[in-house]
């Protein structure tokens, strides 16, 4: 932790960067992020287990690039975030500092996002044995049943659309669910709006989502909404290999090669 | 209104349609019932939402002037979804309309001074109301002068007004487009609405000044208006912030404490030094 | 109004909820699963958690739905066919387990769809509702109704409110006349009043600030750097205005189905970057920050200032649910 305090305190005396983004104190027993500008703060930067919020969804909000060049302490979950951010463009290795965290509490610093791509070959995106079971369970529900399974659980669904704010790969400045013309989803939170919300969104990630859970863990009413970004990473990894970001590779699903085995493509 | 239902409108008919400008129409609505055609009343500055059923309401003022009853008039550019929808309607069709909402110019209290008229591109509509209004009460005031400017000659609105305007010896009409703008027979001015006003020069002695524009013209023109001597008792605009409700419970369009539906839109250039740059 | 004081017993609460049942009312009450606990729609005493601080959502939609149609419509070639959504019956609704804090929030958000423009669908649902809460015992660090006029044992806004006593009796106060008419309707249920006293059965809630004095500090503060220091790491999603009881701003929606449909109120959100944003393309308030800041004055200056009442009943919801531990109680302690 004093590594990381050290140096997030130089990079911002040497006006490396003009911000380090990293975990604090939060309320209760809570930790939140935290974006500091003078070196004097950098005490109060921490992490252990209770980091789970991805920190990388700020490096696209115009609020924070307006603070200046970011440092940000990222752990596994923040990594994948960047790069999948690198494949889509929004992020030049000029742009940021990478404070990596290893799973064992260890800075470790990045000069490109190769060599994050590098480090993260040691941690594949694994789905937990617990959610393959869940999602195997729903999959072999009947239609009707499996329907049923998620119109009650969408049904707290209010849209506040915290699942949407807290994905650092949800960074388009106007969604589909707010294009009104025409209006493709309704903007309602009743039945029929919640369900197509809720597998627009999955879809829009399919082949880019990182599973770090942000969406559920945002989520006020606790609904299990990765289960449906889970399994469409699963099924991607099922049709095109397994599945994490690479550094000039184009996104699974919005990429073509001749060996595809769908047959609309030759 | 008189349904109990605040968010119920009225039905108007689509009598005449008047393209005015590119992607920009003028709407006479007339009442389908009766009833409430006769008891319909509203004042110069307020504002109604006008709607397509299953599309959509939008805002925009009233463009007609109260002292001509039995309709109401409405001029607005196609720009989003509702305004597309209204874009499309036809001479004859069904729209819904729900107001009179906001308060009003004071209008009554201008009586016997001179009335400058300041306004940018498609923010005539709102002046036109209280134009017309102080047009038809003409020996209620003294010199009346318009300064009206757009962004090319297409983009002028009421072509035919204007140029009634411009023959009548009572009013000072002064139009302008902005450089690049103008057509080779163009004979008005050259130049932003606010150094044309700042040329045009208007008296600020016993007159009233109403400036109505896009933000960024409202904020250069009320400069050049404390340079020509106008307090800001004296001036008057209207401002517009996104709106759903238009009686000031859906919650988005207040500048600071003031809703602009309800408090507003019109303000005087005194009401808004004190409000937060909120618009 | 004389508020009168009975004791029920433990045992005849369930007596109770079965009448209001048997009487053919709706009964919203805490639910507790896995995740949250929310108001929801019960049909037996059992299905009725009382360990809980306070829910995960807010009474309001009871009132105030998250999606509610205005009216519905029928378009025809020649003309179009309005049906008044307000004339439809609403049912007799009772809200079983409401905290003080959550009674409190229906004065405010009564004030909002009144006024100039009453609103009678709002009115409607209201006048049915029955609001049956009860005192808390418990709170935690992001409780602070005491700062906003509020107290554990507060009865301003409930018809009912129970006040579970040492014995595991309550003590009932019957503040208002739908209350009385209850307890009219179910008389032997309520026996004499308790002498044990209330206090000592309360919650301590800690008061923080003063409703007063901050409205006053916050007649100058608009141009301010706390509002974008406190709001850093706001994602501009709007769980904090839909979990609270007294948010009720909201969009107006058409919904279209060949020649017929409906307008729908639904929800809306201070916090989202399109709420304010002009067709124009202009936004007065263009960053989280000016957004953080409406939400604020809104709650603890503008409505004060117009309604008397605060914005704000200090339940601390928006605080427990935000993804990026925004608190509100740290914004205006900071002021």
């Amino acid at each position: 932790m004093n590594e990381l305090i050290q140096k997030a305190k130089s990079l911002l005396e040497s006006d490396t960067v003009q911000v380090v983004i990293g975990y604090g104190k939060g309320s209760a027993d809570k930790t939140r992020a935290i974006f500091l500008t003078k070196p004097e703060d950098c005490d109060q930067l921490l992490f252990d287990s209770r980091c789970v919020q991805n920190l990388a969804v700020y490096l696209t909000k115009h609020e924070i690039k307006h603070l200046g060049k970011p440092a940000i302490v990222a752990p596994i979950p923040v990594l994948r975030s960047i790069l999948q951010l690198a494949v889509e463009n929004q992020l030049k290795e000029s742009d940021l500092v990478i404070l990596g965290v290893s799973p064992e509490s260890k800075l470790i610093e990045f000069d490109s996002f190769g060599a994050i791509e590098l480090f993260l070959n040691a941690y594949k995106i694994q789905i937990d044995e617990k959610y393959k079971a869940t999602i195997d369970k729903i999959k072999a529900m009947p239609v009707s049943e499996r329907f049923a399974f998620w119109i009650k659980e969408l049904e707290p669904c209010f849209k506040c659309y915290a699942c949407r704010a807290a994905c650092p790969l949800c960074y388009c400045p106007k969604c589909t669910v707010e294009n009104n013309q025409p209006q493709w989803i309704p903007a309602a939170s009743h039945l029929l709006g919640n369900l197509e919300w809720h597998v627009m969104r999955a879809m829009h990630l399919a082949g880019r989502c990182t599973d770090c859970e942000a969406c559920y863990n945002a989520c006020p009413m606790g609904i299990p909404i990765h289960l449906l970004t889970k399994s469409m990473l699963q099924d991607v990894e099922e049709h095109f290999g397994p599945y994490g970001p690479s550094v000039g590779k184009r996104n699974t699903l919005s990429s073509f090669n001749p060996d595809d085995k769908e047959s609309f493509i030759r | 209104m008189n349904n109990p239902n605040i968010y119920i409108p009225y039905l108007m008919r689509i009598e005449k349609i008047t393209q005015e400008a590119p992607g920009v129409k003028t709407f006479r609505l007339k009442f389908e019932n009766k009833q409430e055609a006769e008891e319909f009343e509203f004042k110069a500055g307020q504002f109604g939402e006008y709607s397509i059923v299953g599309v959509g309401e939008s805002t925009f003022c009233i463009a007609s002037s109260p002292t001509r009853k039995g309709y109401i008039e409405c001029t607005f550019r196609q720009v989003g979804r509702v305004t597309s929808a209204l874009a499309s309607a036809e001479e004859g069709d069904v729209i819904g309309f729900r107001g009179p909402y906001g308060n009003t110019f004071p209008i009554d209290e201008w009586k016997g001074k001179n009335l400058v008229f300041i306004a940018g591109g498609i923010a005539l509509p709102p002046m036109r109301c209280v134009i017309w209004n102080a047009l038809d009460l003409r020996e209620n005031f003294e010199d009346i002068t318009i300064v009206y400017g757009a962004r090319t000659v297409a983009d002028l609105v009421y072509k035919h007004e204007l140029e009634e305007w411009g023959n009548r010896p009572d009013i000072k009409l002064v139009t302008t487009v902005d450089p690049g703008g103008e057509t080779p027979d163009w004979k008005g001015e050259i130049g932003f609405v606010p150094s044309v006003l700042e040329k045009v020069a208007p008296s600020a002695e016993n007159t009233i000044a109403i400036v109505c524009g896009p933000p960024i013209m409202i904020k250069f023109t009320f400069p050049v208006l404390e340079k020509l001597g106008f307090a800001d008792h004296n001036i008057y605009t209207t401002l517009e912030n996104r709106m759903k409700c238009g009686f000031g419970k859906c919650g988005r369009c207040n500048v600071g404490e003031k809703y602009v539906c309800i408090d507003g839109p019109v303000f005087s250039g005194e009401e808004l030094k004190l409000l937060p740059a909120e618009y | 109004m004389q508020i009168d004081n009975y004791l029920i017993r433990q045992t005849s609460l369930e007596k109770l909820f079965n009448n209001l049942i048997g009487n053919g009312k709706t009964v919203f009450a805490p639910q507790a699963s896995e995740k949250r606990i929310l108001f929801e729609k019960v049909k037996a005493f059992s299905e009725i958690t009382d360990n809980y601080l306070v829910t995960t959502n807010a009474a309001k939609s009871v009132v105030f739905p998250r999606t509610e149609k205005l009216f519905s419509y029928k378009k025809t070639k020649e003309t179009t066919e309005i049906t008044d959504a307000s004339t439809e019956a609403v049912p007799e609704v009772v809200l079983w387990g409401t905290r003080p804090c959550d009674a409190a929030a229906f004065i405010p958000l009564t004030d909002t769809f009144n006024g100039d423009y009453p609103d009678i669908l709002y009115n409607n649902r209201r006048g049915k509702v029955y609001l049956l809460s009860f005192s808390c015992a418990t709170c935690d660090e992001y409780c602070f109704c005491t700062s906003v006029n509020g107290s554990p044992g507060n009865t301003a806004g409930s018809d009912i409110l129970f006040t579970k006593l040492s014995t595991g009796d309550y003590l009932a106060e019957v503040i208002t006349e739908k209350g009385k008419k209850l307890v009219a309707e179910n008389q032997t249920l309520f026996e004499a009043a308790p002498e044990e006293e209330k206090e000592p059965n309360l919650a301590k809630v800690k008061t923080y600030f003063n409703q007063d004095e901050i409205q006053a500090k916050l007649q100058n503060l608009f141009e301010n750097p706390v509002w974008d220091e406190k709001s850093r790491a706001c994602l501009g999603c709007g769980s904090c205005a839909f979990v609270c009881p007294v948010c009720s701003c909201f969009d107006i929606q058409d919904e279209k189905h060949g020649s017929k449909g409906t307008r729908l109120r639904c929800w809306d959100s201070c916090g989202f970057s399109l709420f304010t944003l002009h067709t124009s393309g202009h936004n007065p308030r263009e960053t989280q920050g000016a957004r953080w800041r409406q939400r604020i004055l809104h709650k603890f200056l503008y409505m004060p200032d117009k309604s008397k009442v605060a914005g704000c009943v200090g339940c601390g919801r928006c605080s427990r649910v935000c993804p990026a531990d925004i608190n509100i109680l740290e914004t205006v302690t900071s002021i």
